[in-house]
């Protein structure tokens, strides 16, 4: 019962925070930071699906992600409204999704990782040598943002303010994911899939709509991206991207829900903040990596749980243990 | 030992739960099933036995699809069930457990009947509602574990479980599905004097209405369990009968006792 109502108030609290943000935080500089963390988040989350639920370590997500910018960045360009540009986005993110798993659901492990990532070097290529439809190294200038509802996003606050629905909304279907059937389907078809496909599981059909799933919110924090940043480039797609992700989830602990939206302020944090005040902060974020992976294997928000109970354990045991002896001892 | 119950040993198509057909297969050069044909009757239990290397596996293997047979045919309550993928033969009513116990050892007792159960329903697809408030599953599934006599256990990580109690969760897996035809790979391979005999107990109790195919080397418990008895080796059928005939059946003796 404690521990229910711990969690609750740890969630208004962390919601209450976020609410709050542009109230406290000071500046403009430090809620576009914020944007950023939850927009990776996002990204995050939805890598996570494959990588911590579905036992399925993909390397070609950030091709999704700037699939699904690009497609909304060049429509708008060429005259297309909001609304319009991001559903087809959406659309062609879902497509471009489902042609990954297709062929990346050939194999599993290694082979898995080999395939999604020369799908995203595919993805790169386009963007970067496909010229007269990508703009190349040019990229693709977003000139406006929408406004939902006539809200203009185009300050700081406001469209941080949009970002976090975005985000609260993706926590809540990978809340409802994970606890779902279908997320135990899934969750099973990584432990033992051998054993599911005799239970009278459809593993390939499950890790198929489990990477459309991903794919989707990859494509939603694609969005995001471009409408922060104004701009998509080749460098969105690109390899380092996708290895980023894959950073986020494992270092905040994936198969968690915590976890990646830990790990995605822990990456944007360093290239963002540390970078202003450390030249090597690259090197900075490898010893982090270094430290968590060495004393956290399972991720720095499981890792800190196992921790700090221990650390409880061992500070409620001390006092009674040595007690019996001193009575004992006159 | 008293005669078997169900009599067995018809040949009319109508009265078999599973049929093997001259199944065959061949791993490159080594032929592990060479025309194997069974009949088991509704209701049977059939014991499977063989020295090492046989083939009794693999030909539940080849029974359950996972293994694709070269030639021959796999019939399930009179249904041709050869070319039907292996994840769709739960739905029509066949079951099996392992030899190497494969469970799901980073979720409760509960959860692994759970998904025994969620394997036969459509509820498996369902991205929003909660798997823990599906009450007739999780009732089901306490059900099962209290057939095994593992219901105290049933929020227990599986990781926290002995060697016998996870053979029990095997079968209750298997036993919460409500098969036809129940296929068991050594359930009582590695067990305790103990465990041996609650697992006895438990397989003796499940209903007639069940047919029983049990892979099994510990004769004592094995032979007083089937009625009867077919014997592997290198992948063909050396004796097949009633298990008194197969016990006094001297090809036996020398397959199995040695020479």
């Amino acid at each position: 019962m404690t521990a229910i109502v711990v969690r609750r108030a740890a969630i208004a609290i962390a919601i209450l925070l976020l609410l709050t943000l542009p109230l406290w935080a000071s500046g403009s500089y430090y809620v576009n930071i914020a944007s950023q963390i939850l927009l990776f988040a996002v990204f995050a989350l939805a890598l996570n699906v494959l990588v911590g639920y579905g036992g399925l370590v993909s390397l070609g997500h950030a091709g999704l992600f700037a699939i699904a910018g690009y497609t909304a960045a060049l429509m708008l360009e060429n005259g297309f409204g909001h609304l319009v540009a991001d559903l087809t986005a959406l659309v062609v993110v879902l497509a471009a999704a489902a042609v990954f798993a297709v062929l990346a659901l050939r194999a599993t492990g290694i082979g898995f990782l080999m395939i999604t990532l020369a799908l995203g070097q595919i993805v790169w290529g386009v963007a970067y040598r496909w010229a007269g439809l990508t703009h190349g190294d040019n990229g693709v200038n977003v000139s406006s943002r929408p406004a939902p509802f006539g809200i203009s996003l185009s300050g700081a606050t406001s469209f941080y303010f949009a970002t976090l629905v975005v985000f609260l909304t993706a926590v809540v279907a990978m809340a409802l994911f994970v606890r779902s059937p279908f997320g135990a389907s899934l969750r099973g078809t990584r432990d033992q899939a051998r054993r599911m496909n005799a239970l009278g599981y459809n593993v390939w059909l499950i890790r198929f709509v489990a990477f459309l799933f991903s794919g989707f919110w990859s494509g939603v924090a694609g969005l995001l991206f471009i409408y922060y940043t104004d701009f998509i480039s080749p460098q969105t797609a690109q390899l380092q991207s996708s290895a980023e992700a894959l950073l986020m989830v494992i270092s905040g602990g994936s198969a968690t829900l915590l976890g990646p939206i830990v790990g995605a302020g822990i990456v944007v944090i360093m290239k963002n903040v540390v970078s202003a005040y450390l030249e090597r902060w690259n090197m900075a974020l490898g010893i982090i990596f270094v430290f968590i992976i060495t004393f956290m294997p399972e991720g720095l928000v499981p890792g800190s749980v196992r921790l700090s109970k221990l650390a409880w354990q061992s500070l409620c045991r001390r006092p009674p243990a040595p007690a019996p002896v001193e009575e004992r001892a006159p | 030992m008293t005669a078997p119950a169900a009599a067995p040993a018809t040949s009319s198509p109508s009265a078999i739960a599973l049929g093997v057909r001259g199944l065959t297969k061949s791993f490159g050069g080594l032929r592990v099933t060479e025309k194997v044909t069974l009949n088991v009757a509704p209701g049977e239990r059939r014991l499977i036995i063989g020295p090492n290397g046989a083939g009794k596996t693999t030909l539940f293997n080849l029974i359950t699809g996972e293994i694709t047979p070269d030639s021959g045919a796999v019939i399930l309550n009179g249904q041709d069930i050869t070319h039907v993928p292996s994840r769709r033969r739960p739905h029509l009513g066949l079951a099996r457990t392992y030899q190497i116990i494969t469970l799901f050892s980073r979720d409760t007792i509960l959860r692994n009947v759970t998904l025994a159960l969620l394997g036969l329903s459509k509820l498996r697809w369902d991205p929003f509602v909660s798997l823990d408030r599906q009450h007739h599953l999780i009732d089901a599934a306490h059900a099962a574990l209290a057939r095994v006599g593992l219901d105290h256990l049933a929020e227990r990580p599986l990781a926290q479980t002995s060697y016998g109690e996870r053979r029990r969760v095997e079968i209750a897996m298997a036993l919460a599905q409500n098969p036809k035809v129940l296929l068991l790979d050594e359930p009582f391979a590695g067990l305790s004097i103990e465990e041996r005999r609650d697992v006895r107990n438990l397989l003796l109790a499940i209903p007639r209405d069940v047919t029983i195919v049990m892979i099994e080397h510990d004769m004592d418990v094995a032979l007083e369990f089937a009625e009867r008895i077919t014997l592997l080796h290198f992948g063909e059928v050396i004796v097949e009968g009633t298990r008194a005939e197969v016990v006094a059946d001297p090809r036996t003796r020398e397959v199995y006792l040695g020479h």
